[in-house]
């Protein structure tokens, strides 16, 4: 496997780069500060063709790669996670999905719009008593001859009060289980869908997280997506590709602490010298730099075997479980290394611990990502 | 209306490291950038491409990896690239750059001809100019604004630290731009995709209307004595004072270092 890019994937990154460094940067401490969700950056990736990027260009998409899109969401993640996570779930929670199991005409009626950022799409699989046992799901869809009728409510979820597409599992049939459960694409305007309360977070505070909520909600007949009772493979699989979109998300944090603590520790002197002087500081970055890199390298690899059409579930949790865990102890040290001023809003380690410590949990606990791991292992 | 932009690839830094033997820039170890000026007068043709439909050709001259700005405005939206490279247009001054790049756009057509002010590597701004003199053709330079009239003239408005001058210029003319006025715009995913499946066309010194002793260092009257980092200042002062204090305190530290 070859871990170099391309020169169009370099071109790319110095691209998304100067994007994340002029567009999203100065608004991420305000985007933090007012729990406000970043239309205005949403619309900027949109013009650029951001919002579409491994979708191929006969649905409307830029026709990249994954490799591409995790750079975008690590990038954007390095200096607002809030941004990322927008792109990660619009990308691979809702596009991905339809891409990998819609119907042509569902592919041609959702794609191009969702490409090019006009839509946005959000993804509903948990709901209050269905976390990490998403196979206890109790939103219901009956089959009303020529409609869908789902009734039942979904939470968490990423996008919410802003997507206009959402792709949401119910159950068809309660007796057969984890077989009974189904996928749909639900449209905002849909009647008796509406978005219930948002929820009030620790991090990712621009990124509207909210509820769904189903009232015997009208669902078109041609909107099932995939094989009727196929439900929970497609929204397994969505995670899989969606881990490495958050897995991206975590190094992007860890990258953005490690550049924030490599300024400040270069920067800040006590006892008349640098504290970066200081061989507690170096031999602790190293340790983090050392990190960050194999995150990399797992995130990469998961990318890589997705474009390459390998199997790739167990390295997407690797990936993520691995990325996740570096976020959150780059974050804290970075705090630690900024002492009191870290722990103030007035640098950004502060946000970015906050941030990190959500990618241990969405899509897949740390912990389900060591299930999956060990399940791969010992099969 | 066809559109020719000139480009130049300049090292990304504004602490320039120089050579003490040899005299010239290191680049060595630092990354290559589109030149600002350069970039804000491409962002000016294509937003007469957005307006008017004109036709962008991106010409630059340089060795082979400038390759890779040419492929940057490709994705930004330029329609043609070109990348004019020979060993023979090596060492040039500002007259051979000026003299080979107006030799190549000879052989084009075009109706307006952009260039950015000054390249941040060698802070001359006079390629602009003189490439305007080698093709006789009128030119605006320090450009901040240019609209095209009704009659299919220009109307350009030029800026420097004295004056905003407004001018109209008839038929054909080269504009230098101002980096300041013109906010680039991002490569789009699209553009960045297609970027290496496109042409940059290279030509060489035979392919161009010139005579080969004007080119590169045999065509360089200009000979570099010595080059030199400029050593740092002493940081200012800083004095918030009323108008009275103001002229007391300026005379005092004149006098302190014995200017008055």
């Amino acid at each position: 496997m070859d871990f170099s890019y391309s020169k169009t994937e370099e071109l790319f990154l110095q691209m998304i780069r100067s994007f994340a460094e002029n567009e999203v940067k100065p608004l991420a401490a305000e985007v933090d500060e007012q729990e406000r969700f970043p239309m205005e950056t949403v619309k900027k990736m949109a013009k650029l063709g951001l919002m579409g990027i491994p979708v191929p260009k006969e649905y409307g998409g830029a026709g990249g790669n994954n490799q591409m899109y995790i750079m975008a969401v690590e990038e954007l993640s390095r200096v607002c996670a809030t941004t990322g996570v927008i792109l990660s779930a619009h990308t691979s929670l809702c596009m991905a999905p339809i891409m990998e199991n819609g119907t042509e005409e569902q592919k041609q009626k959702y794609l191009p719009k969702l490409a090019s950022g006009e839509w946005i799409g959000a993804f509903g699989l948990t709901e209050p008593n269905a976390g990490t046992d998403a196979a206890m799901q109790q939103t219901m869809a009956v089959d009303a001859g020529d409609h869908w009728i789902l009734n039942g409510s979904k939470i968490f979820i990423t996008n919410a009060a802003y997507a206009d597409v959402f792709i949401v599992m119910a159950m068809t049939d309660k007796s057969k289980g984890v077989k009974g459960i189904s996928a749909f694409i639900v449209e905002k305007g849909f009647p008796g869908f509406s978005i219930g309360k948002k929820e009030a977070k620790m991090g990712i505070r621009g990124s509207a997280t909210c509820e769904l909520i189903f009232e015997n909600c009208i669902v078109p007949k041609e909107n099932l997506l995939g094989v009727m009772g196929k439900g929970f493979n497609i929204a397994m699989k969505t995670l899989d590709g969606g881990r490495i979109g958050i897995a991206s998300q975590a190094l992007g944090i860890a990258q953005g602490a490690m550049d924030e603590t490599v300024k400040y520790t270069k920067e800040r002197k006590q006892f008349g010298h640098s504290i970066a002087s200081f061989q507690n500081t170096q031999f602790q970055l190293a340790d983090l730099e050392t990190k960050i890199n194999a995150a990399r390298f797992l995130v990469r690899n998961a990318a890589w075997k997705k474009d390459n059409q390998l199997p790739y579930t167990k390295d997407a949790a690797m990936a993520k479980l691995f990325a996740a865990e570096t976020a959150m102890e780059m974050t804290t040290k970075a705090v630690q290394f900024h002492g009191g001023y870290g722990y103030t809003r007035e640098y950004p380690v502060e946000r970015m611990m906050r941030d990190a410590k959500i990618t241990e949990i969405y899509e897949g606990t740390s912990e389900v990502q060591r299930m999956v791991i060990a399940g791969h292992l010992l099969k | 209306m066809n559109i020719i932009v000139c480009i130049k690839q300049v090292p990304d830094t504004t602490e320039i490291k120089i050579d003490p033997v040899k005299g010239t820039l290191i680049r060595e170890g630092v990354p290559s950038i589109m030149n600002p000026d350069d970039k804000g007068g491409l962002e000016l043709a294509l937003r007469m491409k957005d307006m008017y439909g004109a036709n962008v050709t991106v010409i630059t001259m340089g060795p082979p990896q400038a390759d890779l700005i040419l492929r940057e405005a490709l994705a930004m939206g330029a329609d043609r690239a070109i990348l004019l490279t020979d060993r023979k247009f090596a060492g040039a001054d500002t007259l051979a750059t000026s003299y080979a790049l107006a030799g190549a756009i000879k052989t084009m057509d075009y109706d307006l001809i952009i260039a950015g002010r000054q390249a941040i590597d060698g802070d001359t701004a006079q390629v602009g100019p003189e490439m305007a003199e080698h093709l006789g053709l009128p030119q605006v330079s320090y450009v901040v604004d240019a609209q095209l009239t009704d009659h299919h003239s220009l109307m350009v408005k030029k800026e420097d630290e004295e004056c905003v001058q407004t001018l109209e210029v008839e038929g054909k003319c080269v504009l230098t731009v101002l980096a300041s006025a013109y906010q680039a715009r991002y490569m789009s995913v699209s553009g960045i995709m297609e970027a290496y499946s496109r042409e940059v066309e290279i030509w060489t010194a035979d392919k161009i209307e010139v005579e080969e002793e004007k080119l590169g260092l045999k065509g360089s009257p200009t000979k570099v004595f010595r080059s030199y980092p400029k050593a740092l200042k002493t940081p200012g002062e800083l004095h918030e004072v009323s108008e009275e204090e103001a002229v007391e305190l300026i005379v005092s530290k004149l006098k302190e270092k014995h200017i008055i």
